[in-house]
């Protein structure tokens, strides 16, 4: 569509621009200021220019977090990405079954997130959760608040029970908005399944799926509140997301500059991955 | 291969329901019985724990503080994304690129790293602990998102329907209320379900904006399990309630989803 | 390269037919010849589509049977009765090449590299498409992903028949009927079955030998350009072919004589006595004249196109178009008309009685 240039345009803007700014703007400004000074309690702070930030990039603290977080993103896309698109092919496309598998499939997205955390929390127990009894009665030694392993497996378990609607939702509606020729024209071709899927379904679903990968990229490495409340970073600090160490440092040891030197990083990280993943999709559709 | 088709979704519905179930079949035991005996379904059918919660104010007001913030973002996002969204898709000005990105930056700022800055800020305005505070936050992750999604649905529709509007002669506020807005009905109410759902789940924010006059159930709940050791029954039958407005959103906007991912750019 | 029959075909999109207009197809019984250039005109919705489907074994009739080349296909599926089909909008594989996408069709029936790279050189030589074969196909114009989209078809040497659906819907007006005339090249080149869809009168006068036209589920002709144009069978196929279409004028049957608005006309075919709960003139605007004696008609407005002038007329039986030279001097206010008798046609309920 070709816009008409209008300087006016500006005043339906502002309040949004008001209402973001006033909430992003001052906190970060905030976070800015904190990051290069130390703080003795009382209002009482101090210049300490880029220490905080060495300090972090350079803490084994941060390096151990960071790892963990890009460790259960990666393996959470890659469950989460694959199993929603076969789910989303092997959907029902009409009648009955597609308002249930909607609304059904919906539900764990409506949870809050710390009730996500409780709810898993009772099922993976071992003595009295249906998981970790069902996993103990025939032969696991499974105990997610002691074992670092069943942490993790526990975990990821989760955030695919909660996540990976999101990615079937958006799968099936990239692939509904596929016209019925393009199928009877592969049939006719002698396209095998796999074909259909590769040349015509993947290519067709290829916007809503950048856009599930930078959903789900984004709000696992922002993750907080479930694995939080499931298993509280631990045993140890197995299961510590960046976010999880940075409000333990934040609130908990009350190390405001170092916290909000993290939190910049943490912050320019995602912007960064973002970035530079949005690029490289449009480069490839620039290209064809 | 076809035959088995439905398999593979099925499984994954019962894959889903599971936790669901053990949280509702948790709810109608007691707390002895669930700490003391494994069983599949409630040995001792309760509802004690139902009725604690819409006896005891300050289990039942979690739910209406919840609901009274959820609702007021939704209201505040959808209405100050409206114009903007029109702004973004209908005209070029000065800035507006950068804007549109910076906006959406906002999605991906972790709410961890806003956490204590809002804190002290929202104490500092004296909004400490009201459903403004945290409708208010909530709006940093939601208004960019809103705005996408709109954006997506207003660029879809033809700018020769605003033109014949003009020549109609109708003005702009009339055209947009009477005309626009309802062309684009199914876009707001997708927005809105958006909008309603990351704010009905979001904690962290919730948690750290509120002490007692606005604190959220799921709030409630953490401490519940902290503070008076396992109360599982309780934490059970709340958490099973938190469910419900989330569900009754779906049913409502069920023939949307599928349809508004499509259209929109969510 | 096949002879395509089509026996008592029935369809029906629903579960149970309680009447007629349950009935997408009803009875359509066809005969085309091998290598010979059919098409397939009705407006939208009139079932032609559905028929194109079930030729081409996309859809299972709910009746009766098709043959090819007298072998019952009926329930083989496309890639078994080996046709080809083009569709109302280019169907192309995005991500691949114009020369992967040409290939596509021989590589999913195993051919080898060698006799793949001589056949898509051939397809694209034919169509044009030599200088753009390594390009991806998405960024080419419509008219060239359309020109994929056939070469696709073409490049099988054992396609029966290809079919084509509303092909030149999305295509330029300037560029549609250098496509049409490559089609028909090309089907003088390679010699197969074709049966092309369509809603427009231009598109299947000009591509095919034999037209059938379709009108609510049911062939209501078939025949050549010529003699749909000269002896409509059906008042539908009267007024749908042609600009402007016939004029359908109610008349009366008396004593073996037409009557139109109290005038007495001869007509081509005969009638004596009518059992039809309507009867009704034909008679194209091209076979009408102005003269001195004859329908007393007022002249209301008239039309020049350039070539021609369109006249409406009116008088006591109902309103009369007329189409004559550009030059022709028409007469103003009332003046009298006549029917050139060897066009003029009476039709009962519908259907041209003979």
């Amino acid at each position: 569509m070709n816009k008409t240039i209008n300087q006016k345009a500006w005043l339906f803007v502002i309040p949004v621009f008001v209402l973001v700014a006033f909430n992003a703007a001052i906190p970060l400004m905030t976070v800015v200021n904190y990051s290069f000074q130390e703080t003795f309690g009382n209002n009482v702070f101090a210049w300490e220019g880029t220490r905080w930030f060495k300090q972090i990039l350079l803490s084994e603290r941060f390096h151990a977090a960071l790892g963990r977080q890009i460790a259960f993103t990666f393996i959470i896309l890659l469950i989460q990405i694959p199993l929603g698109i076969g789910i989303a092919l092997t959907m029902p496309k009409k009648g009955w079954g597609v308002p249930v598998c909607l609304i059904l499939m919906s539900m764990p997205l409506l949870i809050p997130w710390n009730v996500v955390g409780a709810m898993w929390n009772i099922f993976a127990l071992p003595d009295i959760g249906f998981l970790g009894y069902t996993l103990n009665a025939i032969g696991f030694d499974y105990n997610f608040t002691q074992q670092p392993g069943d942490a993790w497996f526990t975990t990821i378990l989760m955030d695919v029970w909660h996540w990976t609607s999101l990615v079937v939702l958006l799968s099936y509606a990239g692939l509904n908005s596929i016209q019925p020729a393009y199928y009877q024209a592969a049939e006719i071709d002698g396209a095998s399944r796999w074909a259909i899927f590769r040349y015509i379904e993947l290519p067709k679903m290829k916007k809503v799926l950048t856009l599930a990968i930078l959903l789900r990229f984004m709000d696992s490495f922002m993750i907080y509140t479930e694995p939080f409340v499931l298993t509280g970073g631990g045993p140890g600090n197995t299961t510590a997301f960046l976010s999880i160490d940075l409000v333990k440092m934040a609130l908990g040891q009350f190390d405001l500059g170092p916290a909000a030197a993290m939190s910049l990083i943490y912050f320019f990280i995602v912007l960064l991955v973002c970035w530079v993943f949005y690029n490289l999709m449009m480069k490839n559709e620039a290209r064809s | 291969m076809k035959k088995y088709k439905w398999l593979i979704p099925t499984l994954y519905i019962v894959f889903l329901m599971l936790p669901i179930y053990w949280l509702i079949n948790m709810s109608f035991k007691t707390t002895t019985e669930i700490i003391n005996t494994y069983s599949l379904w409630p040995q001792k059918f309760t509802t004690e724990n139902y009725v604690k919660i819409f006896t005891d104010s300050t289990w039942y007001m979690g739910y209406v503080n919840s609901i009274t913030y959820t609702v007021f973002n939704t209201i505040l996002s959808v209405a100050a994304a409206l114009p903007a969204a029109y702004a973004f898709s209908r005209y070029k000005f000065l800035g507006d690129k950068h804007l549109f990105f910076w906006l959406l930056t906002n999605r991906m700022a972790p709410p961890a790293v806003f956490a204590l800055p809002f804190f002290q800020f929202y104490s500092s305005v004296n909004l400490f602990d009201t459903h403004i505070a945290v409708a208010l936050s909530h709006c940093l992750f939601n208004i960019p998102l809103a705005v996408w999604i709109l954006e997506g649905f207003m660029s879809a529709v033809p700018k020769e329907l605003d033109e014949t509007a003009y020549v109609d002669g109708y003005s702009f506020g009339r055209f947009f209320f009477k005309i626009f807005v309802p062309t684009i009905a199914a876009g707001i109410g997708i927005t809105m379900f958006f909008c309603f759902m990351f704010s009905w789940v979001e904690l962290l924010l919730a948690k750290t904006l509120t002490a007692t006059a606005a604190k959220p159930i799921a709030a409630t709940m953490t401490r519940t399990a902290s503070t008076s050791g396992y109360e599982l029954g309780l934490l059970a039958a709340a958490g099973t309630l938190t469910i419900i407005p989330g569900a009754i959103v779906i049913y409502f906007v069920k023939n949307y989803i599928a349809k508004g991912f499509a259209m929109g750019r969510v | 390269m096949a002879k395509v029959t089509l026996k008592n075909l029935s369809h029906s999109y629903l579960e149970k037919q309680n009447n007629n207009a349950d009935w997408a197809l009803r009875d359509i019984s066809i005969d085309w010849k091998d290598s010979g250039a059919y098409a397939l005109l009705g407006p939208s919705g009139c079932g032609k589509t559905t028929l194109l489907n079930i030729v081409s074994g996309l859809l299972k009739p709910t009746k009766g049977n098709v043959l090819f080349d007298d072998k019952d296909v009926t329930t083989l599926n496309p890639v078994e009765r080996d046709i080809a089909q083009i569709f109302q909008f280019p169907v192309i594989y995005d991500t691949m090449s114009v020369y992967d996408n040409l290939a596509f069709p021989l590589k999913n029936r195993g051919l080898s590299d060698g006799e793949i790279a001589s056949k898509v050189k051939e397809i694209a030589e034919m169509l044009e498409l030599t200088s753009t074969l390594k390009n991806r196909a998405s960024g080419l114009t419509a008219d060239g992903k359309q020109k994929i989209s056939l070469g696709r078809g073409l490049v099988r040497s054992d396609v029966n028949v290809i079919m084509f659906d509303e092909p030149l819907t999305v295509i330029d007006p300037h560029l549609k009927w250098v496509l049409r005339s490559k089609l028909k090249e090309l089907h003088q080149k390679i010699n197969r079955t074709m049966i092309y869809v369509t809603h427009d009168q231009t598109e299947a006068l000009t591509f095919a030998d034999q037209v059938v036209v379709m009108h609510e589920g049911q062939i209501v002709q078939t025949g050549t350009p010529v003699e749909l144009f000269e002896k409509p069978k059906h008042t539908f196929v009267g007024h749908f072919i042609g600009s402007p279409g016939m004029n359908i004028l109610p008349c009366e049957i008396k004593n073996g004589e037409v009557n139109f608005g109290g005038q007495k006309i001869s007509s081509h075919n005969a009638i004596k006595k009518s059992n039809f709960s309507k009867t009704q003139i034909g008679i194209r605007p091209e076979f009408i004249n102005f003269s001195k004696e004859g329908i007393p008609v007022k002249i209301k407005r008239v039309s020049n196109t350039g070539r021609h002038k369109i006249i409406d007329t009116e008088c006591t039986g109902g309103n009369i178009k007329i189409l004559s030279n550009a030059s022709t001097e028409i007469p103003s206010g009332s003046t009298h008309v006549t029917f050139n008798k060897k066009f003029t046609y009476i039709y009962g309920d519908n259907w041209i009685i003979e």
